[in-house]
């Protein structure tokens, strides 16, 4: 339980100053930094879930970098509380394009991250 | 100082959700834990970032902490994009589906609903709809 909760510090933090960084380079009203975030983090959880599957890393790895960092990482909180921004600004077709690409990308890229995943142990 | 407030937030919500999840079953393979989590985040995450924007000014670290930190780790995006990939490939495509439904649009009711609560104009019977439903 200590490697999630370790993985969570640095998961936060790491989204709270990459998120900063990204929406003061962003000139977008969309909500780039989340998006970005989210994303990327499914890339990489879809990566590590099937090397755990497989029992190419040990546990505490999983807890650590899985669960604590890309959990506490990516956000659905932010996500949900974004798009209401975007409809309580009545930019409808936004949120639209912000909650469908964030699905999307976020299911395929975790399939890709899978991918690699699955080929790693032929790499080495 | 704040990046330690976001930690230790981070802390708290990352192993309140790994427990949540230990205590939550996931019925023949739905990731109803991931779900609960989510929606809860959203409905309390709307509430307290209106609240303290428009009802309660409160310490800047202790919005960062609670909001950012504890929520944001609290709910995760990448183990729900990991678990839709999986449903998918296990040709669960209803629960695939069910799941994404109820996670956005859920998330996004619950965000709105939250964010009502803070503004305390949840009026009892509004648009003609009862309130014993």
């Amino acid at each position: 339980m200590l490697f999630v909760g370790i993985g969570g510090i640095f998961g936060a933090i790491s989204r709270f100053l990459l998120g900063k960084w990204i929406t003061s380079k962003s000139s977008s009203s969309l909500p780039f930094g989340t998006w970005i975030i989210n994303i990327s983090g499914s890339f990489v959880l879809g990566f590590l879930a099937v090397l755990h599957l497989g029992n190419g890393i040990p546990d505490w790895i999983w807890l650590l970098c899985g669960i604590g960092f890309l959990g506490a990482f990516t956000t659905f909180s932010t996500f949900g509380y974004e798009t209401i921004q975007l409809l309580q600004k009545r930019d409808r077709r936004q949120a639209v394009i912000y909650v469908s690409s964030s699905v999307v990308l976020g299911v395929l890229v975790a399939w890709l991250g899978g991918l690699l995943g699955l080929s790693f142990p032929n790499l080495l | 100082m704040n990046v330690f407030a976001v930690g230790v937030g981070g802390f708290l919500g990352a192993i309140l959700r790994y427990m949540v999840g230990k205590i939550i079953p996931s019925p023949s393979g739905f990731p109803a834990s991931t779900l609960i989590i989510n929606l809860l985040g959203c409905l309390f995450l709307a509430w307290f970032f209106t609240f303290t924007a428009k009802k309660l000014s409160i310490n800047p670290n202790v919005k960062l902490a609670i909001g950012t930190g504890f929520t944001g780790a609290f709910t995760t995006f990448s183990t729900f994009s990991v678990e839709t990939m999986n449903l998918i490939k296990n040709h669960q495509f209803l629960f695939a589906l069910l799941y994404v439904l109820l996670s956005i649009l859920g998330g996004i009711g619950f965000a709105l609903l939250g964010a009502k609560f803070a503004e305390g104009n949840v009026g009892p019977v509004k648009h003609g709809k009862g309130r014993a439903d």
